[in-house]
């Protein structure tokens, strides 16, 4: 690992460097800048011992996980594992980690990660926890910023391609995925022809404890048939809002490259949340039948359970008169980003020349005088012109999503044109634009998504990176670009080689996790069942076909490290406690021929691995990550006799 | 080239029939290094021999951040308990109280090294065993398995050592 670190780092010092070098010569822009020109290359490096300024938390695309990065740097701190099975560690392969990936579907160890966003309080980071969305099977995971691990991942129901999620609102009361396929609801077999008019698209609110951060299905909204993209909160201002981009208003089942690109406009739906709250906590909706696990790790006993719910509460918008409006955005718009004050609402249409953005005060105005424009499937559509901010004239094409610094400024991506484009909230003026490499998606901006943006850096989040990189075959890994944005001009940084696809991204100061961040678990907290706390809890025992080791680890050996009486047939659980009590002194446990990975466990913490021995013989286990100058010396032997040997268990370490 | 391996070969067997006469069996394994019995040097002063883990030294507060400790002449039981509670936990994947394991036993500890040598010993193995010469060379005995730091608090250590006086 910390190898394969390095040779990263290497990569991405290397990679740094080239792009720099075509950076320069590609620029359009009259100054001569570059990394090599500028002072680039002193501004994201973090010499030798010290640490970055901010953590950075990219999504990992379809490798399910999550991506943890230091900037300015650049450098890949961790990858956490959230929806897929990651063999480095164990976690989805473990007998703990395991129900953490359970759904109504039965065990799913993959998924597709979008859109992290960081716990606020009152409009502002708090550092808490991560929510992402897994899209394929929808999912939302809470990964807790004191352990660095997935604590909780909830099941959406109803839902298909948990695409608008998974944002929360300014004290983290919510987080809410948006489903972006519209589906049957209940699901029954139909003909996929009678789409329009009886899929719908439910916007799941999830109620986040503000102490335990654990998560509930609070209410299940309705909707139209719809595909519902992305959603940003209403804040300060707005707060008590959501709003969610929408296209396919064309409700079309077949060819959407065509036919969902029909209609001159779709909507952003305004979702007023606290109404519909109050609704429901009044009684109001319907409990309907739908299963979803609900999964969560225990930090004492390290142990993740998995609960299969079988109802949620829905609710027809029509029976909340106020609580649902459309506001009209053209052009199939992808991202909804709403400014740090609350009061603007953009909406960037993929296939629109220009942005629109609409005014959250001149929407409640337009809701007051009924300024509507008609209906659809019985929510009012509020009149275009009647709440229009401004309009951001010509500045790319493809534009994707904003993100804000705090200072007035907006930053649009553009896909198509493949550039970043700075512009002013409120003149609406185009004051910069840069050229990434290539073909930008999400760009990030540390707390750009809250009241208080830490304004320094933007990250873009490439989809393509062609000849960025050295080439490794037909198959690159994705790019990501640093920018200042503290001057009136963006400037290119760094490149840096990310996870997956990262699709959305968010960071957080340094100083705000860094030191909750925790060290060991200590064992005197360890409430894992098969936890051996004490030397005298070591013990071999059998339980019909299952034997059960349980065993603890310290530098450098494994007690006991002898076992006989296991038979060709048997199921082997070693339950492994390591008695580590400092810093980053993890020991690794593999066995030979086990249909597992290994398992890497933290000072302090209990983990357990099924090996099912299928030969006769002697075979080995070994400590994986070298933990002292005698990690060559942690071993142990597990003699397999036949099925129908009457050898008896034994064990041992040392000869006593 | 025939006549080197005839030669050999009677070599060979001159050898086995000599080792024969002298050895009951074989022995597995490797044997390096073993000189006959009459050939042995004289050993040298008894001193010099002491094992680092068995010399006494009470005078050697360790290096660490226990500069001194007062210890009543009796001992106080409540603390002795809760130190044994904190030694199960913390140090038997290592240490058994009365024989020498992957280190040392606890057992007459205080004979051999002062009350403060010991709880820097527990709180900053590392620091001990980089700064200290015995802990140094304790650390060779012990085949360089260095001593894990279970982060004790001194309350935790001092309560550990209370317990090691019952011993």
């Amino acid at each position: 690992m910390k190898k394969s670190i390095n040779i990263l780092f290497f990569l991405v010092i290397a990679a740094g460097l080239v792009g720099c070098n075509n950076g320069n010569d590609k620029r359009s822009s009259s100054k001569g800048q570059g990394g090599l020109a500028t002072n680039a290359a002193e501004r994201v490096y973090v010499a030798p011992g010290e640490h970055d300024e901010f953590y950075a938390f990219m999504s990992g695309g379809f490798s399910g996980q999550l991506g943890v990065y230091g900037l300015p740097s650049g450098r890949l701190l961790k990858v956490l594992p959230v929806f897929s099975q990651n063999p480095e560690s164990g976690y989805g392969y473990t007998e703990e980690t395991k129900p953490m990936l359970n759904t109504s579907y039965g065990f799913v160890p993959w998924d597709d990660s979008h859109h992290p966003d960081i716990s606020q309080t009152t409009g502002k980071l708090d550092g808490r926890w991560v929510f992402i969305n897994g899209n394929n099977t929808p999912r939302i995971a809470r990964i807790d910023l004191k352990n660095f691990e997935t604590e909780e991942i909830i099941e959406i129901p109803n839902s298909a391609g948990n695409h608008s999620s998974s944002f929360i609102t300014e004290n983290t009361e919510y987080v809410v995925a948006g489903t972006r396929f519209s589906v049957p609801v209940p699901q029954k077999d139909m003909s996929i022809k009678d789409y329009k008019g009886n899929f719908k698209g439910a916007l799941t609110f999830i109620s986040v404890d503000p102490d335990s951060g654990r998560m509930g299905i609070k209410f299940q909204l309705m909707m139209p048939g719809f595909n519902y993209d992305l959603s940003h909160p209403g804040r300060d201002k707005s707060h008590g809002w959501f709003f969610f981009t929408t296209y396919n208003t064309e409700e079309a089942h077949t060819l959407l490259e065509v036919n969902a690109s029909q209609n001159d406009k779709d909507f952003i739906a305004a979702v007023n949340w606290k109404k519909i709250e109050e609704y429901v906590n009044n009684g109001g909706g319907k409990k309907v039948p739908a299963k979803y696990a609900h999964n969560v790790r225990d930090e004492h006993t390290h142990t993740a359970t998995s609960t299969m719910l079988d109802e949620v509460l829905t609710v027809n918008p029509m029976d909340v008169p106020g609580a649902v409006y459309f506001l009209p955005t053209p052009k199939s718009p992808h991202g909804c980003d709403v400014d740090p004050t609350g009061e603007y609402i953009i909406g960037n249409g993929k296939l629109s020349a220009d942005l629109t953005v609409h005014s959250f005060t001149k929407m409640l105005d337009a809701i007051e005088n009924e300024k509507f424009d008609g209906e659809a499937y019985g929510i009012p559509i509020l009149n275009f012109e009647d709440i229009l901010a401004g309009v951001v004239k010509q500045p790319g094409l493809g534009p994707l999503h904003t993100e804000f610094d705090g200072k007035g400024n907006a930053y649009t991506t553009f896909f198509i044109s493949s550039e970043v484009v700075k512009w002013k909230v409120g003149t609406w003026e185009v004051l910069d634009r840069q050229p990434v490499f290539y073909s930008v998606g999400h760009g990030m901006i540390p707390g750009g998504n809250s009241r208080e943006p830490f304004g320094k850096y933007f990250v873009a989040l490439n989809k393509i990176t062609k000849d960025r990189y050295l080439p490794t075959g037909p198959e690159l890994t994705q790019s990501a670009q640093l920018f200042d944005i503290t001057g009136d001009k963006m400037e290119l940084l760094l490149d840096f080689p990310t996870i997956g696809e990262p699709h959305y991204a968010a960071a957080i100061p340094a100083e705000m996790v860094a030191p909750n961040s925790r060290k060991i678990y200590k064992l005197s907290e360890n409430k894992h069942k098969h936890a051996v706390i004490q030397d005298s809890d070591v013990r071999v025992e059998r339980d019909g076909k299952e034997v059960h080791i349980y065993m603890n680890m310290i530098r450098s050996h494994f007690n006991p490290d002898n076992i006989e009486g296991v038979k060709v047939g048997d199921k082997v659980y070693f339950h492994i406690t390591n008695h580590e009590q400092d810093f980053d002194v993890p020991h690794g446990f593999a066995v030979i021929g086990a249909n597992t990975a290994e398992m890497l466990i933290v000072p302090g913490k209990t983990e357990t691995l099924v090996w099912e021995p299928k030969q006769v013989g002697v075979w080995p286990f070994y400590c994986t990550d070298f933990c002292s100058a005698l990690h060559q010396e942690m071993q142990g032997y597990v003699r397999v006799s036949p099925a129908d040997s009457d050898i008896e268990l034994s064990w041992g370490l040392g000869e006593d | 080239m025939k006549n080197v391996l005839k030669s050999m070969a009677a070599l060979a067997i001159l050898l086995l029939v000599s080792c024969g006469g002298k050895e009951e069996k074989k022995k597995d394994g490797i044997q390096i290094g073993q000189k006959p019995a009459a050939t042995e040097t004289p050993k040298e002063a008894p001193a010099s021999d002491v094992k680092p883990s068995q010399t006494i030294d009470l005078t050697n507060k360790g290096v660490g951040p226990i500069k001194n400790v007062d210890i009543p002449a009796e001992i106080d039981e409540a603390m002795a308990a809760k130190g044994a509670e904190i030694y199960k936990m913390n140090c038997t994947a290592c240490h058994k109280t009365d024989k020498k394991f992957i280190g040392p036993a606890p057992k007459g500890i205080l004979e051999r090294r002062t009350p403060e040598w010991v709880m820097n010993m527990i709180m900053d193995p590392e620091g001990m065993t980089k700064n200290d010469p015995l802990a140094k060379a304790l650390l060779m005995e012990f085949n360089g398995s260095p001593m894990a730091n279970q982060h004790m608090t001194e309350e935790q250590t001092r309560q550990i050592l209370e317990y090691f006086r019952t011993l």
